[in-house]
């Protein structure tokens, strides 16, 4: 999924100062998983901002809305009707909600509520780790099940470098070396003989280094 | 012989090879080069110039490479994947032969955490077994990585790094392997303290017989301190110094350990002279550039071959 954390209020507060009507919107998909910007934290915020304002002496009015999906124009449709009676739009769905959203009501000044950070996957209550950076040229079926380009912080295909320490990155003892972890897969797979295979430079090209990615299916596409 | 590289042809001659290091200055200061490199410059083979090493910006190993080379001696220019995509990359290579740098070596860097701009994205558009095959395509096939023709090649001789120490041991030497398919023709090894793991490797290496397909220069940093010897065991990634070294060095009087300590780099070269499959000695004397020559001296490595 996508992940997201909620930005610092002050932040928050500082782009909506202006406004007196805002539409704070979540999303039901990852930010809702990863809980950051769902139905429950849409009207935690919105108590927030509440409060703040009554502090500051002013009142503010917000309507609060969760979309099934906001990086779906289908979805997004259902803020029409909101949309004339709001200031501003407050997003709490990642950075594609709120393009989607922006994009779709160009007279509505459009706010992140929430910072996107990683595609990723969940270790246990509360805590989700990076697991993919959508290269777009998955190297999974070589690596053991394990992603050199997300896991080892300089994307080595053909690691591990020579700061490993007690099976940990460089970086830090608290990240595991991508590189330990594929070794110790591929031994338990009985395929150590793979790791010699070189790994050539990569093309970026499907990872963005092309552009601005785009998939256009024809045979769904209208 | 694939290149001009003095290196090359020491090692080809069949002499253990003595190089060293000098990082370059945090500013515009030619003259720091010079005064690092004169200290040097009759006791080794060839001078590595670091390449922003623990992510500091500092002079380039290009420029600075330069200079030395500039005063008739022989640098080995470090590069490293962090800093450069393989455009910047391969422009350098050619923009330092053409000033007659023949010898580099290819590292991924430390990562920029460790530095003064640790909010830097780092690069790392190809890793250090990819330069290796890059800059050894670029000489011995003419060829850009891209695929098109370089008029004027490069004809590197070519080096890189390997950590016996590093974790997984088991994976270390085919990790090494790994640079050799790539194209590697010498290696400098980390500094070696806890010898008896790096005899353990070297066996892994003159089993599968990669010493011969590759010249092993083996590293040795003189402690400075005790203090030092905590430090390096404590901070530096990937580095292995026995609990023997730091009680030797406690050992003796503060006066003492410098002097202490280049004694023990000695006897490690004369230990490891020993080793089958070593073909020389890399001396990273960190801001010590100056006690070079003593060590050399010392471990029967002088007079330098001349060829």
């Amino acid at each position: 999924m996508i992940t997201a954390e909620q930005k610092p209020i002050q932040e928050i507060i500082q782009y909506i100062a202006p406004y007196g009507r805002i539409l704070l919107v979540g999303c039901n998909e990852c930010v809702t998983v990863c809980a950051a910007g769902g139905r429950k934290e849409v009207g935690l915020l919105a108590s927030a901002l509440h409060l703040n304002s009554l502090k500051q002496g002013k009142t503010i009015d917000i309507k609060e809305i969760t979309l099934e999906r906001q990086c779906d124009p289908e979805y997004v449709e259902e803020l029409a009707p909101y949309i004339d009676g709001a200031d501003a739009v407050l997003s709490m769905a990642c950075g594609c909600g709120v393009q989607t959203v922006a994009g779709r009501y160009k007279k509505s000044p459009v706010f992140p509520a929430v910072n996107t950070r990683f595609m990723g996957a969940s270790l246990g209550q509360g805590v989700w780790a990076e697991r993919c950076k959508g290269c777009g040229d998955c190297v999974l079926g070589i690596t053991g099940g394990i992603c050199p380009v997300a896991r080892c912080s300089k994307h080595l295909l053909n690691g591990p470098c020579g700061g490993t320490s007690n099976g940990q990155c460089e970086i830090s003892p608290d990240v595991d070396c991508a590189w330990r972890l594929i070794w110790e897969r591929l031994k338990a797979l009985g395929m150590e003989n793979r790791y010699e295979d070189l790994m050539n430079a990569k093309d970026w090209r499907p990872g963005g280094a092309g552009g601005p990615g785009k998939i256009i299916r024809e045979d769904l596409a209208q | 012989m694939n290149t001009e590289s003095r290196l090359e042809k020491i090692l080809a001659s069949g002499a253990l090879a003595v190089t060293s290091e000098c990082g370059p200055p945090r500013g515009a200061r030619p003259e720091k080069v010079k005064e690092k490199a004169a200290l040097l410059k009759d006791h080794v083979d060839g001078i590595n110039v670091t390449d922003n090493q623990t992510a500091m910006v500092r002079m380039s190993s290009f420029a600075a490479g330069i200079i030395i080379k500039q005063m008739g001696l022989d640098p080995i220019m470090q590069m490293v994947s962090r800093d450069r995509n393989r455009l910047a990359m391969q422009s350098d290579i050619i923009g330092a032969y053409a000033f007659g740098i023949n010898t580099m070596l290819c590292l991924s860097g430390d990562h920029a955490k460790f530095g003064d701009h640790p909010m830097a994205q780092g690069v790392f558009d190809i890793d250090s077994v990819q330069m290796i095959n890059m800059v050894r395509r670029m000489r011995d096939e003419e060829t850009f990585q891209g695929g098109a023709k370089i008029d004027g090649a490069p004809k590197m001789f070519i080096g890189a790094a390997a950590n016996p120490f590093a974790d997984p041991f088991e994976l270390r030497v085919m990790r090494l392997a790994k640079k050799i398919k790539a194209g590697v023709d010498f290696i400098q090894t980390q500094c070696i303290f806890n010898l008896d793991k790096f005899e353990e490797w070297m066996k892994g290496v003159t089993d599968r017989g990669l010493d011969e397909k590759v010249h092993i220069l083996a590293g040795i940093t003189p402690m400075k301190s005790v203090g030092m010897a905590r430090y390096m065991k404590n901070k530096v990634p990937g580095m292995d110094i026995p609990d023997a070294v730091i009680k030797r060095l406690e050992g003796v009087s503060k006066e003492q350990q410098p002097e202490e300590g280049i004694k023990m780099a000695v006897e490690s070269i004369e230990r490891i002279k020993e080793i089958k499959g070593v073909h020389g000695f890399h001396i990273m004397a960190i801001e010590w550039e100056e006690k070079v020559p003593q060590i050399v001296e010392q471990a029967g490595l002088y007079p330098r071959p001349k060829v």
